[in-house]
């Protein structure tokens, strides 16, 4: 059943990132990019990691993707020209070529033995995430929201009108 | 019985009766919200379909069903189609964590009213009710309308500054009752109004109560917040290009959206199925003197009729009304019949509040709208949030 749900989920987060980059018009990429972070969010579910699933679909698919499409539609872009499809001819050989290398590392650095098994994972609760955060990674959890913090006062600094 | 025992049977069952009481209940909140209006405006309101105009619904369902099924020519296709269905799906999705009551006997089987428990319950509301954004700014987006496309703007421009102050005010009470599944938050809050999570803890959580009410109703649309579908500037907003069923299931969204809400208010704040005060004193008599009252009321008015056909219809209703007061006394139903009352009781207190404000209050303009949510909602919510995270520190240990 899981690998069941696994494959379905993964043929649909793949499916979706592959049309991000086909679609020509923004609003179809954007959507598809939703698409992925929903399969992923299930796929997080899967392995067990129940609150990394919920916070994928609340502040990717949820916040984050909502702006991309807001944004889309407040400029109004159109649909993208395409001049040919040439750029298949060296692109897909090499692309092959990449994931196959990709695939070929990833089996000889973990063996089969250490690959993740569905379910056997329980860490991924909201009490688990909080105590690792607040614990053994309470240094990178504050620098990256000083780093948030000052990309926002950056923004605002950025987009306030100038004061004369 | 192996058939009536197995998981997939029950389920699809509980499923069936909570999608069928949820589709009367959006009906006749219609009919409700149309007799409230009008009583409010003094004037009848509904009247000719059934008595007191209790078909209307039906006849709602009906019109809406055999109208004409527009595509306009000019529309994205396929995400025209696409957003009316995003809407009404995700709408209903939350509906399936959300418990009504306890544990249910029926026969051999032991089941909880509620469709499935998950630890991660108030996240999963979340999570689906930001995904809702997406059904209206499409249809806004897709309709190749300018008004279409502004009220989608305003929406979802709208709904994700709520989202913050909502989330903020649904954290606190969160930290008091130190669970994520709906199921625990309610059971934490047992044993009389005092332990409610509005009155109950370190810091009672009146005002993060307050800022999810309003924060609830700009998610949900309704007035004052509803400049999505300003009609004297939008004509009708983000669903001015849809019609007949397109146009019914986001007004099926809309109102199974207000039920969710509501419905978490009662479960984060109001103690969701639990009495206001222990049985020993009486609380599970409240339901039967209420019906009881109500069919005295409706018997003794059809006693003095004023008009010929109440003579006849009053004393049924009051009839009906004491039955029901009857059943509330049976023992057998009473340990799943007394929940569930105090579940639709105080969600149906928050609902007419909804309705009370469209009734009253007139539109905010939208600078003020955004305003108010960034200054003003959300760092009182932050700021709540804050003294009861000192505060459930300090008391604990």
């Amino acid at each position: 059943m899981d690998v069941i749900l696994f494959l379905i989920f993964a043929l649909i987060a793949v499916a979706c990132a592959i049309n991000v980059v086909v679609q020509t018009h923004p609003i179809s990429s954007a959507l598809s990019l939703v698409g992925v972070m929903g399969s992923l969010a299930i796929l997080y579910l899967l392995l067990g990691a129940e609150f990394i699933a919920a916070a994928q679909v609340i502040v990717y698919a949820g916040a984050i993707m909502v702006l991309f499409v807001f944004v889309i539609m407040l400029l109004n872009a159109g649909a993208e020209t395409r001049k040919g499809r040439s750029y298949l001819i060296p692109g897909a050989p090499l692309l092959i070529v990449f994931l196959g290398l990709v695939a070929y590392y990833v089996q000889r650095m973990f063996p089969s033995s250490t690959m993740v098994r569905f379910g056997g994972f329980t860490g991924g609760g909201p009490k688990d995430i909080g105590h690792a955060l607040f614990t053994t990674y309470l240094l990178p959890f504050e620098v990256t929201s000083i780093l948030i913090l000052v990309a926002i006062i950056g923004a605002i600094v950025l987009a306030r009108k100038e004061i004369e | 019985m192996q058939l009536l025992d197995s998981f997939i049977f029950i389920t699809l069952l509980k499923a069936a009766v909570v999608f069928g009481v949820l589709m009367t209940t959006l009906a006749y909140l219609q009919w409700v919200e149309r007799k409230v209006i009008a009583h409010v405006q003094v004037r009848p309101g509904p009247y000719r379909v059934g008595p007191h105009g209790l078909l209307q619904p039906v006849a709602d369902i009906i019109k809406l069903l055999t109208k004409e099924d527009l595509l306009p020519p000019y529309v994205n296709k396929p995400l025209y189609l696409l957003a009316p269905f995003l809407a009404i799906s995700m709408a209903l999705l939350s509906i399936s964590v959300i418990p009504f009551g306890p544990t249910i006997q029926v026969g051999p089987v032991t089941t909880w009213m509620q469709l499935t428990d998950l630890n991660i319950g108030v996240l999963f509301i979340l999570a689906v009710s930001s995904m809702s954004v997406y059904g209206i700014a499409l249809a806004g987006w897709a309709s190749n309308n300018k008004y279409a496309l502004i009220g989608g703007l305003r929406s979802s421009a709208q709904m994700i500054s709520y989202e913050l102050p909502m989330s903020l005010a649904i954290a606190a009470p969160l930290l008091i009752s130190n669970t994520l599944s709906l199921r625990q938050l309610v059971e934490a809050q047992s044993g009389g109004i005092f332990n409610w999570n509005i009155l109950h803890g370190p810091f009672p959580q009146v005002i993060s109560f307050i800022i999810f009410t309003i924060a609830a109703f700009a998610e949900t649309n309704r007035v004052p917040f509803d400049l999505p579908e300003a009609e004297n500037e939008l004509v009708a907003g983000f669903h001015t290009e849809y019609s007949s069923m397109k146009f019914a299931s986001f007004f099926m969204a809309e109102y199974a959206n207000m039920i969710t809400v509501s419905a978490m208010a009662t479960l984060l704040f109001l103690g969701g199925w639990m009495a206001p005060w222990p049985a020993a004193w009486g609380s599970s008599l409240v339901p039967t003197a209420i019906f009881a009252i109500a069919g005295a009321t409706a018997l003794y008015h059809g006693a003095n009729a004023a008009r010929k056909r109440d003579k006849l219809t009053l004393p049924v209703f009051g009839i009906i009304f004491l039955i029901i007061a009857g059943v509330f006394l049976l023992p057998m139903v009473q340990s799943w019949l007394l929940p569930l009352f105090w579940f639709a009781g105080k969600t149906g207190a928050i609902l007419f509040l909804f309705i009370w404000v469209r009734a009253t209050l007139p539109r905010f303009r939208y600078d003020q709208l955004m305003g108010f949510t960034w200054k003003f909602l959300f760092p009182v919510a932050m700021l709540n949030l804050l003294v009861t995270a000192f505060l459930v520190a300090w008391t604990t240990k």
